[in-house]
């Protein structure tokens, strides 16, 4: 399993056709305390750069692009009720959706780890 | 995502805990107070009301089935219980009020006075207008000051505060654009902005497209020419902007946004600085709305409601709401309704159900003349000296965004003298409750990290302006001398410490329960 990142703080784990999404440790602990997710409904086709869920912390709203084109499939509904799963496990249990992959050639213009590593140390 | 990187902690930090050490909780004199509810009992009345005689109610089954759970006081417990809580307000009245971008100057007692004439106080706005000539001259002479000072061309009263006029102020250039029947639905806003900018924008259905700030704070000419386009409405600018800097070149951004058949929005909730020195119509603002209880002292933050009337270039000037005065031959007249317009008169609409905040019309208008043209002049400039007094007090220990620079009526700090002392704004703006003052705005500016944001207005005395800076100095130099615990404990002498915002935001309660059901207590 590959991940990749967005230079907008999301990350994306690639299994076969399915593609987990979330955001990233830096992400979380820019926006605080998250208090309240607004997720997709299964079915919705995003395109990449999308705007595929609502994150809101004690000081600011975000939103969660899609960083790769395809079908929701999944979403991980437990953080409606325990949001603090993002502070906790960002880039585990806090993962925010699934998608159906539509074009495996967009990843290509994502990073991988350790460039995303880098780019942080450059902000 | 989208990253906001302005540096706020959010977890309750150590101070959580009340450390008052009374058998009743209270501190000295300053009680603490339960809710209306946990004091007030049933059957207690302040009033001595005679029993109803028996009677046949006709409510059907629209008749209360529980008894009604109002909280019974007599007159001593319910007066106390109100002067309490309005003891725990921090106000203008009772102290330096440094809150940037808010301008909280004193409240003249004057303007007290005069609003509460007869004729001012005790009209309704249903009352026929001959009965009302003189709140409608007072309506006109508002109008006139405020298109006299901005150099516009028409006003409007009607909205309440400053983001209603805002949304008044784009809703007549959409209908400027819709007049023209153009598809334009992009307007841009610098990433400085007020909140309230974007928001409105995107209420009204068009694209928010943000513009970058130059390194010193400002609006490049430049930036905005490369994103103009036919698609573009409008651009929301605020002048004096957030970091408390003139834009330069404002004048520049008018003409490229003019010469891309858009239009020119003005936040003028920094009005303040520039009043008797700038006109907006000469800079090429087409629309900007003035906070009364900012700018003109009418009180605000609690103290009463706000006003927020719209200035409209002649680009916009035909498309102001109703109501609205017109000034003819034949003296003020207040038009209410869509049948009494005249050619040229062309409202999109009305905003509120009456004629605006007429409270706050009596209150602005006071102090304007109380003032007169060369005092508001210096009210304006005293604004500005007192903020730059207060950054060349503290140039030397804090650090500025943009470097040291002149600014106009307030001065901004980032957090960068905090850095490595463990210290954030957040704790250094709770320190500064414990010693007297209400904090300055922090984290806003959104593009500053760690922003601190001090207005002091023209109100404050050299001597009042001295104790401020000497206080942030002292603390200053504690924070770097590592007395962590003072600001990491902070406040640790208000009636309440630090909240805890992440869970006041993940389990709100925003009802009372009764520890006891009522109905249960009841029998």
């Amino acid at each position: 399993m590959a991940t990749y990142f967005t230079k907008d703080h999301e990350w994306v784990r690639i299994d076969g056709d399915i593609a987990t999404v979330g955001i990233t440790d830096y992400a979380q602990s820019q926006l605080g305390d998250v208090v309240y997710v607004e997720l997709p409904e299964i079915g919705k086709e995003l395109k990449k750069g999308d705007e595929a869920a609502v994150v809101e912390s004690v000081k600011a709203a975000s939103e969660v692009f899609a960083p790769i084109s395809g079908t929701v499939e999944g979403v991980n509904s437990g953080l409606v009720d325990q949001p603090a799963a993002i502070n906790e496990a960002a880039e585990g249990a806090g993962w925010f959706l699934r998608l159906v992959v539509a074009d495996k050639g967009e990843l290509s213009g994502l990073m991988d780890e350790s460039t995303y590593r880098n780019f942080l140390e450059t902000l | 995502m989208t990253m906001n990187t302005q540096g706020r902690p959010t977890s309750a930090g150590e101070a959580s805990v009340s450390a008052i050490d009374t058998f009743t909780g209270n501190c000295a004199l300053q009680q603490e107070e339960a809710l209306i509810f946990e004091i007030g009992r049933h059957g207690t009345t302040g009033v001595d009301l005679d029993e109803p005689e028996a009677f046949t109610p006709r409510l059907g089954k629209l008749q209360r089935k529980a008894p009604l759970d109002l909280p019974g006081l007599s007159e001593p417990e319910a007066v106390r219980h109100y002067v309490r809580l309005s003891q725990k307000n921090y106000a203008i009245d009772s102290g330096l009020y440094p809150l940037g971008s808010c301008t909280m100057k004193h409240n003249p007692r004057l303007n007290e006075k005069l609003a509460r004439l007869p004729g001012f106080g005790d009209i309704h706005p249903l009352q026929p207008l001959s009965t009302v000539p003189g709140a409608v001259e007072l309506m006109a002479e508002l109008g006139r000051w405020l298109i006299e000072m901005t150099g516009m061309t028409s006003v409007a009263l009607s909205p309440k505060a400053g983001a209603h006029g805002e949304l008044c102020g784009m809703m007549a250039i959409k209908a400027a654009i819709e007049a023209r029947g153009e598809p334009r639905d992009i307007v841009l806003v610098p990433e400085s902005a007020h909140g309230t900018n974007p928001a409105t924008a995107a209420l009204l259905g068009f694209k928010v497209v943000t513009v970058p700030a130059r390194a010193d704070g400002t609006v490049d000419p430049e930036a905005v020419k490369a994103l103009l386009s036919p698609e573009v409405a409008a651009i929301m600018l605020t002048n004096p902007n957030t970091c408390g800097l003139f834009e330069r070149d404002v004048v520049a951004i008018a003409a490229a946004v003019h010469a891309a058949g858009a239009y020119f929005y003005c936040d003028g909730a920094n009005f303040n600085a520039i009043v008797g020195k700038a006109k907006v119509g000469e800079l090429g603002v087409d629309a900007m709305h003035i906070n009364l209880h900012k700018t003109f002292s009418t009180p605000h933050g609690g103290g009463g409601p706000g006003a927020g009337p719209v200035v409209f270039s002649n680009r916009l000037a035909a498309f102001a709401p109703l109501p609205f005065v017109r000034v003819g031959a034949e003296g003020p007249v207040l038009v209410e309704d869509e049948a009494e317009l005249q050619a040229g008169e062309t409202p999109f609409g009305r905003m509120v159900a009456f004629h605006g905040q007429m409270g706050m019309f009596v209150r602005a208008l006071s102090y304007m003349l109380s003032h007169g043209g060369n005092g508001l002049r210096q009210a304006s400039e005293d604004a500005v000296l007192n903020a730059n007094y207060v950054r060349a007090g503290l140039r030397d220990v804090m650090t500025q965004p943009s470097g040291d620079r002149t600014c106009m009526h307030e001065v901004l700090f980032d957090d960068g003298f905090l850095e490595g002392t463990g210290v954030t704004t957040l704790d250094f703006a709770k320190a500064m409750i414990d010693e007297g003052y209400h904090p300055m705005t922090m984290y806003f500016p959104l593009v500053v990290h760690g922003a601190m944001l001090i207005e002091p207005t023209e109100s404050e005395s050299k001597a009042s302006l001295d104790l401020f800076v000497a206080t942030l100095r002292d603390l200053v130099l504690k924070a770097k001398a590592g007395d962590i615990a003072r600001f990491r404990e902070a406040p640790r002498f208000a009636p309440r410490r630090r909240l805890d915002e992440t869970r006041a935001a993940r389990q709100p309660k925003l009802t009372y329960e009764r520890p006891v059901p009522f109905e249960q207590a009841a029998e």
